[in-house]
């Protein structure tokens, strides 16, 4: 058990607002082994963001917090790491990809000192050393005229090229494990095929295990090994991509899979789930999922189901499966 | 069957990239646009170097007393006329530009350095430290400039350098406001976030990150500024409470010739022209730099 790269163990990250505490990750769970693909999926707001960020120790605070839970990584619990431990840890060992490419850099220093800057945060590499690495990053992210793109400014890059830069920025100190959230959201569907690869090819390279976070299943069926899907801040199905789409076990992760269109078949309407996501904290007995559940029954309605085991490594948050 | 021109992974024609355009050059790009902004950089461009030539270019010294050819009108001779004291008042402004442009400057550069320093602590750290500073900037604010100015240097003693310093005390809130603000706007940023995913320090990421970002609106605020700040040293040194006689300040020559305003307009209404065009330049310039440092500007 203890041989995962990463693994978190029952976090807890709670805002702290004016109209009191707001749970936004709740009682979550999960690994990553190294070389893996995981994939967390939800609707918006359900706090797959807030959970990377807890793992990176980039909750805003206040008015966030950690309030319970591990997160091991090689076995240190990185919520009882200093600030100082942080940094070193940040980058250098876990590294992250934002959502926005287009502002992700910063617009008045060029690409080259940007990388150069992310290297020698690391290492006591001279300047020099630290250019020659920027750029051999820069041409394994597939960029050309690697030395003309080194001395330019980010707004004369494309989006799909600032998104490479910000994948060769997270890769360049070689880190065990890659946050990436939701890399491909901003960028159209060419490019976003694009970048996948060469996270996949990354990822086989340099052995990096990848936490991927989306709203877009067919992202994580092309790249992911493992799926968490997250509604309103808990974990309510855990398996294997096959798993997932061949058996999907919870309701809310079936009405996800319902909801991708397709491409064969005109329909005039187009499938969703009814009802949006509670704010958190919102629902207060029963299962999160049961207002907007059409298998919802008697017992939905009063507690909170447990995460339990079905078949081979598959769980799910749901009473239907609880007897069994 | 027709065959291909060219094969499609080769592109015909491989898109010229914009030209290296430099921050500078951009900058001086839409700057020129403002016509009245050209000419508020000629007329400081030409104080500039009239100060710095001045011991060249002045007909006279700035001391240098007849008293035979007291309080005469502009002629061929003395340009500008002379003073109660028979000097040339043309030398006077030249040679006094120095102590006016130095004053503008000095006390500016000062007033940013510690404002910026100020705001950057109070913007990022937040919590008390930005209560705590934030404060003291509306205690220093709550006060009417000069009114602070003057208390200042009434405790220092009336010189020249203690009313830069004053000068320079009274506008550190002005930087230091603007830049806190910049700065809670900047650490919200992703390119922030993302500096702190990849483990870099506070300190770096307020090198690296926020003040570059933040520097346009305190360039353009600094330029008006020399121009109050070159006001209030005129006031002071009018009030006797800046340069002391016989410097050739500004706003000391006026206090000096005030008595002969109506028999010798010409030793007030020079030296105040004089300040009314470099305080007149240097809001020109700041208008025109704050247009093209707009973003919005940028085609």
């Amino acid at each position: 058990m203890n041989s995962h790269l990463l693994h978190v163990k029952e976090l807890q990250t709670q805002f702290i607002t004016d109209e009191g505490t707001v749970p936004a990750v709740d009682d979550v769970s999960f690994y990553v082994n190294p070389g893996e693909v995981l994939g967390i999926v939800g609707e918006s707001g359900c706090g797959k963001s807030v959970t990377s960020l807890s793992v990176m120790g980039l909750v805003p605070s206040p008015p966030g917090k950690i309030t319970g839970g591990e997160i091991l990584f090689d076995g240190k619990d990185l919520t009882e790491a200093s600030e100082k431990q942080m940094q070193k840890i940040r980058g250098n060992e876990i590294a992250m990809i934002f959502q926005e490419p287009m502002t992700s850099l910063n617009p008045v220093i060029k690409i080259g000192d940007q990388l150069i800057e992310g290297v020698r945060i690391h290492t006591d590499k001279s300047r020099k050393q630290a250019k020659e690495q920027a750029m051999d990053m820069l041409q394994k992210v597939g960029l050309s005229r690697v030395d003309e793109l080194m001395s330019q400014y980010p707004h004369q890059l494309s989006g799909g090229m600032r998104q490479r830069v910000m994948i060769a920025m997270a890769f360049i100190c070689e880190p065990k494990v890659l946050i990436a959230d939701e890399p491909t959201t901003a960028l159209d569907v060419t490019i976003q095929k694009q970048i996948l690869n060469l996270m996949k090819q990354l990822n086989s390279e340099m052995h990096t295990a990848i936490i991927l976070i989306t709203h877009d299943l067919g992202v994580v069926a092309e790249m992911c090994d493992r799926v968490v899907v997250m509604y309103a801040g808990k974990i309510v199905e855990e398996a294997t991509v096959k798993e997932i789409f061949n058996d999907p076990k919870h309701p809310y992760t079936k009405g996800l899979i319902q909801s991708v269109p397709d491409l064969r078949q005109r329909k005039d309407k187009l499938y969703s789930i009814p009802g949006n996501v509670p704010k958190p904290g919102q629902i207060k007995s029963g299962c999160v999922f049961a207002p907007r559940c059409a298998y919802a029954f008697e017992t939905c309605g009063q507690e909170m189901p447990k995460l339990c085991s079905t078949e081979g490594s598959q769980q799910v948050r749901c009473w239907l499966y609880h007897e069994k | 069957m027709p065959k291909l021109e060219h094969s499609p992974l080769q592109p015909a024609n491989p898109i010229e990239i914009e030209k290296k355009t430099s921050f500078l050059r951009l900058l001086w790009h839409n700057y020129k646009k403002n016509k009245l902004a050209v000419i508020g950089l000629g007329i400081i461009l030409a104080f500039i170097i009239l100060a710095v030539f001045a011991g060249l270019i002045a007909p006279e010294g700035i001391n240098e007393q007849k008293t035979g050819e007291r309080l005469l009108p502009p002629s061929s001779q003395y340009w500008l006329g002379t003073d109660d004291f028979g000097r040339d008042i043309l030398s006077r402004i030249l040679h006094g530009a120095r102590l006016s442009l130095t004053v503008g400057f000095v006390a500016v550069i000062g007033s940013v350095i510690v404002g910026t320093l100020v705001g950057v602590i109070a913007g990022y750290y937040g919590k008390w430290i930005d209560a705590l500073i934030s404060r003291g900037f509306d205690i220093l604010l709550a006060f009417p400039s000069i009114l602070l100015a003057i208390a200042i240097v009434a405790v220092l003693g009336p010189s020249l350098q203690n009313a830069l310093l004053a000068i320079a005390i009274i506008n550190v809130p002005t930087f230091g406001r603007i830049v806190r603000s910049k700065v809670l706007g900047l650490k919200e940023e992703d390119y922030v976030e993302a500096a702190r995913s990849i483990g870099m320090k506070n300190s770096r990421i307020i090198i690296y990150h926020i003040l570059p970002n933040s520097m346009a609106p305190i360039i353009v605020q600094a330029t008006l500024c020399v121009a109050t700040a070159i006001l209030e040293a005129a006031a002071l040194g009018f009030l006797g409470l800046g340069a002391q006689a016989p410097d050739p300040e500004w706003g000391r020559m006026l206090s000096d010739s005030r008595t002969y305003l109506q028999q010798a307009p010409w030793t007030v209404f020079f030296p105040g022209i004089a300040i009314m065009l470099t305080v007149l330049g240097f809001n020109l310039i700041g208008d025109g730099l704050r247009d093209a440092l707009d973003p919005k500007m940028k085609e």
